[in-house]
């Protein structure tokens, strides 16, 4: 019997893939639920942020931050990447760094430069490879990520706008949409975007306690950190659906191969019965 | 009697909200009480304790360890940090941020090696995969 030693072999193979694989969609489809809690339970914070982010942009202060006042001329941006720390994840980061290698090269072809920190394992593999110019990186944030693991990357790149070294700065991640679409999403963080709500109608400015410097910085700060930190849970979530997706496709893949490799090993038995047989009764005949 | 509505969260979570007559907290310049309808003020908020006086007369307490008070006049916000905060601490989390970058430059991070590793490893196997594919083509 031609091979069929080695179509069971393989058969037991892939048969041992596809238990990896569906066991990955189901760790993936649990805690997809976690992660979208989390991003639930963030969002209150981030909805209260930014009522009074809005607040303060409507209040008729005498003080402008410099997070607040686009810069006229652009020499370099910044970029913060949030991706994962683990692969087998489908074309999710790869879909985002192509989208951000698209907007780098268009800042490149007017002679900007671009700084990034890193978020993840697979962004700060990606862009050592690619010689872009890394300030910073955190990775192995694990399933429950904490915003003190967040602020060192971030503040990095505040300082950076702080001395005038980047004039922009921007948040690259996937938003999770609904477990089969995530879209991988730029979000410009600093200078802040004008709102577009209608200003008050009667002038107003907050008792600023102790004065307003210190306070907007202390507000902006933590207004950009509780992006980058949504990001963060967004990126999360999307990277077990992504998964899920992926595994479930694989492993309805490696059922359609067994199906083959089953109906090649049994053709190949049936041939092998029918030729002894022949054998036999030709020889038979012989006789 | 009148009350003010507030609402105190945190990065990671909702800790309260609802409708309250005083909101009393530590700001960096001293106690605050505030009452309904007081006027728009921003401050940063020490560690400390923050009181709630509910409509029924009972308090509540909280502890924020920092975060930012924001008062409208029909309306207290209260955005916590969830861990203590200080300049010199975030220093030191932008230096480690930095030294990691550093790190994961120079090429010595191991765990990075795994990742490219995998990284070359399937496209070595995407590689193989399409020539066996070619091969069995040609055979037919």
């Amino acid at each position: 019997m031609a091979g069929g030693r080695e179509i069971k072999s393989k058969i037991k193979s892939v048969q041992n893939t596809r238990k990896v694989t569906r066991a990955l969609e189901m760790v993936s489809a649990s805690k997809i639920r976690k992660a979208q809690d989390l991003m639930k339970a963030s969002r209150p914070y981030a909805r209260l942020m930014r009522r009074a982010i809005g607040h303060i942009a409507h209040a008729n202060s005498e003080y402008q931050h410099p997070f607040m006042v686009a810069r006229e001329e652009i020499k370099r941006v910044g970029y913060v990447v949030v991706s994962t720390d683990r692969g087998l994840c489908g074309g999710l980061n790869t879909n985002l760094f192509r989208n951000l290698l698209g907007q780098i090269r268009e800042w490149q072809d007017k002679g900007v430069e671009v700084d990034m920190v890193c978020i993840g394992q697979k962004a700060t593999a990606y862009f050592r490879r690619l010689k872009v110019n890394m300030l910073g990186s955190v990775t192995h944030l694990g399933e429950k990520p904490q915003l003190d693991q967040l602020i060192g990357v971030i503040k990095v790149m505040l300082d950076a706008y702080t001395d005038g070294r980047i004039d922009r700065l921007s948040l690259v991640y996937n938003d999770f949409v609904n477990t089969m679409t995530q879209r991988a999403t730029t979000d410009q963080l600093l200078p802040l975007p004008p709102s577009d709500e209608l200003p008050s109608t009667h002038a107003w400015d907050y008792l600023y306690e102790p004065d307003a410097a210190t306070v907007l910085d202390h507000v902006l700060t933590r207004y950009v950190e509780s992006l980058v930190y949504q990001a963060t849970l967004e990126n999360l979530a999307s990277e077990h659906a992504a998964r899920m997706v992926a595994m479930k496709s694989a492993s309805d893949n490696a059922t359609k191969a067994i199906g083959n490799l089953t109906l090649i090993y049994n053709k190949a038995r049936q041939a092998a019965i029918t030729q002894e047989i022949s054998e036999i009764v030709g020889g038979a005949a012989a006789v | 009697m009148s009350t003010i509505r507030c609402d105190i969260v945190s990065a990671e979570q909702e800790i309260f909200h609802g409708e309250v007559s005083m909101v009393i907290a530590t700001g960096e310049m001293g106690e605050l009480g505030i009452a309904p309808r007081h006027a728009p003020l921003i401050t940063r908020l020490k560690p400390g304790q923050v009181r709630l006086k509910l409509e029924s007369g009972d308090d509540q307490f909280f502890y924020v360890s920092g975060g930012i008070l924001e008062v409208q006049p029909s309306v207290v916000t209260i955005l916590a940090d969830t861990a203590l905060r200080a300049g010199d601490l975030d220093e030191a989390a932008a230096r480690k941020a930095k030294e990691e970058a550093e790190r994961a430059l120079a090429n010595r991070g191991a765990a990075i090696d795994i990742a490219e590793a995998q990284n070359q490893l399937a496209q070595a196997m995407a590689q193989l995969q399409a020539l066996e594919h070619l091969r069995r083509n040609l055979k037919h």
